[in-house]
């Protein structure tokens, strides 16, 4: 078995204590992932498992032995920069850029989570599919990925903007 | 500081009210007030694509050879010593390579502590680091473990046995305010203000009031953790660190581990998030005596508890504001003084009666601040330090005032605005606060408002509007150098230790830099984030920008003279002296004879020279103890308190500022809304919990202690005035911090609109409100 990281198959660390978030910033040099409690408050370290959200501190790698992780490496670079990267930049929805890959990695499986009909606490009509995504809901459904330097509101537009997009 | 200081900093402030103006800097305008081309405009920040795609660097994501990993152990006891240390399980544990305590940390000195006279002075704590078995506060650090793998160093770490015998502690902040000290000086002000009487006026004014506010300690809460990676190289030392005072830091060690300036390198270009809590530390100390003892580089990223334990936060305060106005609404009396926590070994005033002494004249006026001392980790800035919480007591006083007089509270401020300074009497370089409270009140539409609180009701939510003002002193620090290189190919290169921790620094001295040299702005290059470059100050008192600025108009000057001699006789710009040309279109053209001009390229070519390079200091900082120069704010707000829960859900905050000129209204907007959105924090949610039994903190998580999540966080409308200061390089004041100020005051304020009930307590949670 092994684990595919951005399409690439990585082994899965002897060492069983290893963290998905530690394997990839320690072992394999990917320091898109960030780190910032190690404890599953922040969401720094979001990156997505089989096109879901996980916090990979809280995740061991050997537990992602035969799935598919993608880190914002993964999901584009600077000089090809995946939509919601691109709209992070124009509504400067970031200051530092620290919680900013997991911001975009939480996004981009939250945008599939309301295309596939997940509600959320704040949908009204649990059985619509897609959830029509309001500002609200988007702030409701961010809201496990901090940012203390309050880039919230362009965040939030970066995001609704790319999910027009993808509505259109 | 000292009583000496006062009288040193009072009579340079009176000579220098005899000095005219244009003798000193900022005397005359700086000419790119009048003549913007990229300053002011709209840009995306220069690192956004890094930043974006996980590729800008953090100081613990350097990858190194025989790297080992360090993990930290917390002492549990607040005062004591330690009885009993047995490492010997530690130290046969798998991967171990060092257990490091107080028997074989190497002897180190003390950290000259932060300080005004002193620029690389740095230090939070004068405590001894790791030095003996004395414990002086909770969660002081007892032992590190080094090992090839995280996950060994911290399994080592749980085997260490260490027993204590615990000390009384000093740990009520009741108790210990008996035993108050009164600073002569809080930074560069006279402590203690005390003009005619003001107590007298107190009691026989027809208007009054007279409370206490209090306000608990809060953590800087950084996302990124503290970290750094470090490597010895025989007597040289590498750093890269997460720290908001590169040069600073390299001269400290430097001293610390007896070692030549120039053998101390700290690189630390990306900080994810300082906000004050990013200086030096004992962490940094530890790995580095670390590093050396194993003989490997060490990275030693502190757990998110770990940050609590050893990085102090904003000190917890007991503040009496008094205020006294006479049947017109006159202020006649202004009493701002209180209590804060600063131990003797720390060095951090919270300077919450600052905002008090600049926003409002009153016949009597009677400021002081009184430090309390406990066994704690040391207390630091964090943003806006003093004026958060200052502007809380302040201006939620003013309101109460308002409402007790049947007045509504933005005329009363107006009524009061000061047309010098208060307390010194020095004119303002700028103040337009006035106009931004109406330009404010105006698109929030105050004049909805019902004066009367508790009377407006949608279905189990009660509406309130409130609103409060900021401030923040302008600062310019001495001791900014900025390296400008011209190249043969007529770009440019700016080199200083600054670094990036979120404020833009990097984009809009670019831009700064395009204007200034007549470039375009991608001609130009940032070069920053390193101690070998030219020494930027810290990143503080919201003064980097302005610093900066002045030191590389300072470097411009130098350049054009360089320029000219290297030009010689055979150019356009012959017989033109440095003050008859200036910079345009990449190049050199005279004042009055725009037409005679030479590019940076044909001056390069001629001369033979691959490049051109100069450094300046700024000027003395003078223009700030010659004129009073403030920023401030007015800050509205709409909420709903639930009528069943007490919880309060914050719907509209708009920040009207008048900070002078706005140099990248994309990156200032974004500064302005940051701030306040950790006002939302400071006035709602934010909280570090202190047992005062134990001495120890009680929520040292992100999950315990709660910062706004997006849903805390409504749309935040902010304008400012825009109008230049004359006195400051580019017109501009710092605006890192005042976005936090007044925000709290705003939403108490609006609280009390919503229900009638005044909380004076932060933060306003619900409990207070059933």
């Amino acid at each position: 078995m092994a684990i595919m990281i951005n399409g690439a198959a990585v082994a899965a660390p002897g060492d069983a204590r290893v963290s998905l978030l530690d394997l990839l910033r320690e072992q394999l040099h990917l320091t898109g992932t960030k780190v910032g409690c190690n404890q599953g408050a922040c969401g720094a370290c979001t990156v997505l498992v089989d096109g879901e959200r996980v916090l990979s501190c809280l995740t061991l790698a050997v537990q992602a032995d035969g799935r598919s992780v993608t880190t914002i490496e993964g999901l584009g670079s600077a000089e090809s920069p995946h939509p919601l990267q691109a709209a992070f930049i124009k509504h400067d929805g970031f200051q530092c850029g620290y919680c900013t890959p997991g911001q975009i990695c939480a996004a981009a499986a939250m945008l599939r989570e309301a295309e596939a009909g997940m509600p959320s606490y704040l949908t009204a009509d649990l059985t619509a599919a897609p959830v029509l995504l309001s500002r609200d809901e988007v702030r409701e459904r961010m809201s496990g990925n901090l940012c203390r330097c309050g880039a919230h509101n362009g965040i939030v537009d970066a995001i609704l903007e790319v999910a027009a997009e993808h509505a259109a | 500081m000292s009583r000496v200081q006062n009288v040193v900093v009072g009579s340079v402030r009176t000579a220098l009210g005899w000095v005219p103006a244009q003798w000193l800097p900022g005397g005359t305008p700086d000419p790119l007030i009048e003549r913007r081309a990229a300053i002011g405009r709209q840009a995306s920040r220069l690192d956004g694509p890094q930043k974006v795609a996980g590729e800008a660097r953090f100081a613990a994501e350097v990858a190194m050879d025989r790297l080992v990993y360090a993990t930290l152990v917390h002492s549990p006891v607040t005062r004591g010593r330690i009885t009993r240390l047995d490492t010997a399980a530690a130290e046969a544990a798998p991967g171990v390579t060092l257990v490091m305590t107080h028997r074989n940390m190497p002897r180190l000195g003390t950290l000259p502590l932060i300080g005004v006279s002193d620029l690389t002075a740095v230090g939070n704590s004068s405590l001894p680091i790791m030095q003996d078995g004395e414990i002086r506060y909770n969660g002081q650090v007892v032992a590190l473990v080094l090992a090839d793998t995280q996950e060994q160093a911290d399994h080592a770490a749980g085997l260490i046995e260490l027993d204590y015998a615990a000390e009384t502690a000093r740990t009520r902040f009741a108790e210990a305010k008996a035993g108050a000290r009164t600073p002569a000086s809080i930074l560069i002000d006279k402590n203690h203000v005390s003009i005619g009487n003001a107590e007298r006026e107190l009691a026989s004014a027809p208007y009054r009031v007279d409370y206490l506010y209090r306000t608990p300690g809060q953590n800087h809460n950084a996302i990124e953790l503290h970290a750094l990676t470090v490597a010895w190289q025989g007597e040289q030392l590498l750093v890269h660190d997460a720290t908001q005072m590169v040069a600073a830091s390299a001269a400290a060690l430097a001293k610390l581990f007896g070692l030549k300036k120039d053998d101390v390198r700290v690189l630390s270009p990306f900080v994810g998030g300082g906000f004050g809590g990013k200086g030096l530390w004992d962490h940094q100390i530890l790995a580095i005596a670390a590093a050396r003892l194993a003989g490997r580089p060490v990275r030693l990223a502190l757990s998110r508890e770990g940050v609590y334990r050893i990085i102090g936060g904003r000190s917890p305060t007991e503040q009496r504001v008094a205020i006294a106005a006479d049947a017109q609404g006159q202020f006649t009396a202004l009493v701002h003084t209180g209590y804060s926590v600063m131990p003797p070994y720390g060095a951090c005033p919270e300077q919450y009666t600052m905002g008090t002494r600049s926003l409002y004249r009153a016949r009597s006026v009677e400021i002081v601040q009184r430090h309390i001392d406990l066994d704690i980790v040391p207390n630091t800035f964090m943003r806006a330090p003093g004026e958060a919480i200052g502007t809380f007591a302040l201006e939620s006083a003013v309101d109460e005032l308002a409402h007790a007089m049947g007045v509504d509270p933005i005329e009363l401020r107006l009524r009061n605005l000061p047309e010098r300074h208060p307390i010194s009497g020095a004119p303002f370089s700028q103040h337009a606060l006035g106009q931004a409270y109406r330009d404010g009140a105006g698109r929030f539409g105050w004049e909805r408002r019902k004066a009367e609180p508790g009377t407006r009701r949608e279905g189990e939510w009660l509406i309130g509007l409130g609103c409060a003002t900021g401030s923040f002193p302008y600062a310019r620090m001495p001791g900014a150098n900025v390296r400008l290189t011209l190249h043969a190919d007529g770009t440019a290169t700016v080199s200083c230790s600054a670094q990036e921790m979120g404020m833009g620094t990097a984009t809009v001295q670019v831009q700064h830099a395009a204007d200034r040299l007549g470039l375009p702005i991608d001609a130009i290059t940032f070069e920053m984030g390193d101690s070998a470059l030219p020494a930027a100050p810290m990143a503080g008192g919201s003064c980097q920008t302005a610093s900066i600025a002045g030191a590389m108009a300072a470097a411009a000057d130098k350049l054009i003279g360089e320029l000219l001699r290297l030009a010689g006789n055979d150019t356009p710009l012959a017989g033109l002296r440095a003050g008859e040309v200036r910079f345009a279109d990449a190049g050199i053209a005279g004042i009055a004879a725009p037409a005679r001009h030479e590019t940076f390229r044909s001056i390069l070519a001629r001369a033979g020279r691959e490049t051109v390079s100069v450094t300046a200091a700024g000027s003395m900082p003078l223009e700030f103890l010659k004129f009073a120069m403030h920023s401030s704010s007015a800050i509205f707000c709409a909420l709903r308190v639930s009528g069943v829960t007490g919880e309060v859900r914050v719907d509209r905050l708009l920040g009207s500022f008048d900070c002078g000129t706005i140099l990248n209204p994309m990156t200032a907007a974004s500064q302005f809304r940051g701030g306040m959105i950790m006002g939302l924090g400071l006035a709602l949610t934010e909280e570090t919990l202190f047992d005062e039994r134990s001495g120890r903190i009680m929520n040292a998580t992100l999950a315990d202690y709660h910062v706004p999540a997006h849903l805390d966080v409504p749309e935040i409308d902010v304008m400012w005035t825009g109008i230049p200061d004359p006195r400051s390089p580019l017109g501009a004041r710092g605006i890192g911090e005042i976005g936090i100020t007044g925000v709290a005051a705003a939403v108490a304020n609006a609280v009390f609109n919503a229900t009638g009930k005044r909380v004076r307590e932060l933060p306003i949670t619900l409990d207070k409100l059933l």
